[in-house]
Formats: structure tokens, sequence, C-alpha cells
């Protein structure tokens, strides 16, 4: 990307943002607005990848909802997103784990990083 | 109409205080120099003429090179002119304080060259018939060109397909999202004509 494109994008990055990957359990703090009123809907699982870069990076959380797979794309940048908070860190040995949507039960376990 | 010479840098996006996200491009525009003003005395009309873009000058011609001379500056890439409304006289910059933001702004520049197309593409035609039922190669056709004994003839700019693209254009009336007066850097809502790195002018 142009140098110059990216000093537009500057001021929009966040930069208190903690590092996480696919694997990952975080829960997200997403402020929804209803009407006039605001409030914050907390949306936990699994990050399944992260795709693009600079301010239109993505991320999709998958979980299990009532016995059905959902997942939901986030803008990581996006002003709506009050908090993402890191739960847990999975050992994963790739960036998109798209298998897991063929996963269930224990089968669909990630075994957790240590240290 | 008071303008600016550009250079179109890519788009991107950027986010507003309401925490809406809009699609804009961003425009390298200026800091542009008076090389000429035109006068209805010496001209026939009155204009001023801008200079944006360091030209090499074993690649300048020497006719432009006494040009820009005579402005006192290096030779430029590219010259436009604009009808300001206040006087200038040459040498003076114009730099991208020409615009606020909130600012509507039309931006002239050619479109990106697509080639022969069908009229599908090129006039926004549905085609003819559907894909299923037993139809085949007629989904992108024109159709009629028109009836039959009378006219006996295809009128005059019947639209057909051919060549589309790469020719100028102006889009009226986009938003100025926002200005970066250090590196002259303007951007603007939505899309603009042309491939990165191409001139645009930006007229106010």
């Amino acid at each position: 990307m142009s140098n110059l494109l990216k000093i537009v994008e500057q001021e929009f990055l966040k930069t208190d943002l903690p590092s996480f990957k696919a694997g990952d359990t975080v829960a997200v703090s997403y402020k929804i607005k209803e009407g006039t009123k605001e409030r914050i809907q907390l949306y936990q699982g699994v990050v399944i990848q992260r795709r693009n870069s600079g301010l239109n990076e993505t991320f999709t959380v998958r979980k299990i909802s009532n016995g059905v797979g959902v997942e939901r794309i986030f803008p990581i940048h996006s002003t709506n997103i009050e908090k993402i908070e890191v739960m847990s860190r999975g050992k994963v040995r790739r960036a998109r784990i798209f298998y897991q949507r063929g996963l269930t039960g224990k089968k669909a376990r990630i075994k957790e990083k240590r240290g | 109409m008071a303008g600016i010479i550009g250079k179109k840098i890519g788009m991107t996006s950027v986010i507003t205080p309401e925490g809406k996200k809009h699609a804009c491009t961003v425009i390298q525009a200026g800091p542009c120099v008076v090389t000429q003003v035109k006068t209805v005395e010496s001209d026939g009309y009155a204009a001023i003429q801008l200079g944006f873009g360091e030209a090499k000058v074993k690649n300048a011609g020497k006719p432009m090179i006494g040009h820009f001379a005579k402005a006192k500056t290096t030779p430029k890439s590219k010259v436009a002119e604009f009808h300001f409304d206040q006087a200038m006289s040459l040498g003076d910059t114009v730099t991208v304080d020409l615009f606020a933001e909130g600012d509507f702004v039309d931006a002239i520049a050619n479109t990106k060259g697509k080639g022969f197309q069908g009229v599908v593409k090129r006039h926004g035609f549905a085609g003819v018939g559907g894909s299923t039922h037993g139809q085949h190669n007629r989904l992108r056709a024109p159709g009629s060109l028109g009836a039959s004994s009378f006219p006996s003839r295809v009128f005059k700019g019947m639209r057909m397909a051919g060549r589309m693209g790469g020719t100028r254009v102006k889009m009226m009336n986009l938003a100025v999202l926002k200005i970066n007066k250090e590196n002259n850097l303007l951007v603007i809502k939505g899309a603009v004509p042309g491939s990165n790195g191409s001139y645009i002018l930006i007229e106010k």
C-alpha cells in the first residue's frame, strides 16, 4: 500500500488492541444502538481467521449457540467495538482454522497454549 | 471555477465521528505553480494556467523550458487552466488550502479504458431472453435495432457495442472528507475516474 494511503488510515487505526490470532478465544464487547439507547453486547467465541490489513482488517469469531454454529465478522478497527478481551490462547497449526466448521463435540476442542 | 491539479493515489476508507465508515479516494493535490496568466486583452479570455508535478529537464522541450522559466519555476509534467475569482500573478503557488472539509468539488479525469465492450456492459442493456428453457447465446445480445420496411435503416446514434472508457469525464458534487496539509492530501468521498497514479483536476 502506498505510504500516503497509510497516512490517511493512521488516524483511525486502534493502537490499544490486544494481540490475538486464530485459535484464541475472545470476548468482544460490541456497542448496539437501539433508538436513542446504547447497550453493550458480549460475543464470545473462537477466532477462526484474521484477514485483510490496515483499516479494513477483520476477524471472524465462531461459537456454538444452542447447538448451531454461529460466525460473526468484526472489522477490527470498528468504533462499535468497545473492547476485545482475550480469554485463552489456543494452540493451532494454521492461520485459518476453517476445519473447525466440520467438527463438533470432543473433536472440536482446541488445546490451550501453555506458558 | 477555482481548481487544482492532483494525482490519484488510491482508495481507502475513513471513519466519521458518528462511527460510519465511508469509502474514499486519496488525491495528492498540488502544490501547483501559476505558469501563465491569460487575460481577455491578450488571449481573448481570462484564465490561470497551473503546473503540477516535476518533469525531467532533459525530457522537456525547449519551448516548454522557456515557458516555465518565465514563471521562474522548473519544468512541470502537467499543466491545466482554471478560472480563479481572485487575481493571481506568475509564480504564485496554489495549495490544498483552496478547499475545506465539507466542501463539494468536481473531479475531472480520463476514465480507465475498458476496450471493446458489448451493450450490456457499455450501455446497461438487459440482454435478450433467459439462460434456461433451451435458450442459448442471447443472454448478452442487443435485441432489435429498429423496425423493418419503415424506416428501412438504423437510426443514427443507435447504442451498440464498441470502445468503452478512456474518455474525459467530470464527476460533480463529491464531498471533501478530509484535508492533510502537510502531505497535500485531499480525501474525497467515493470513487473518482481514472487509474491510480493518473492526473486529475479538482474544481471547486
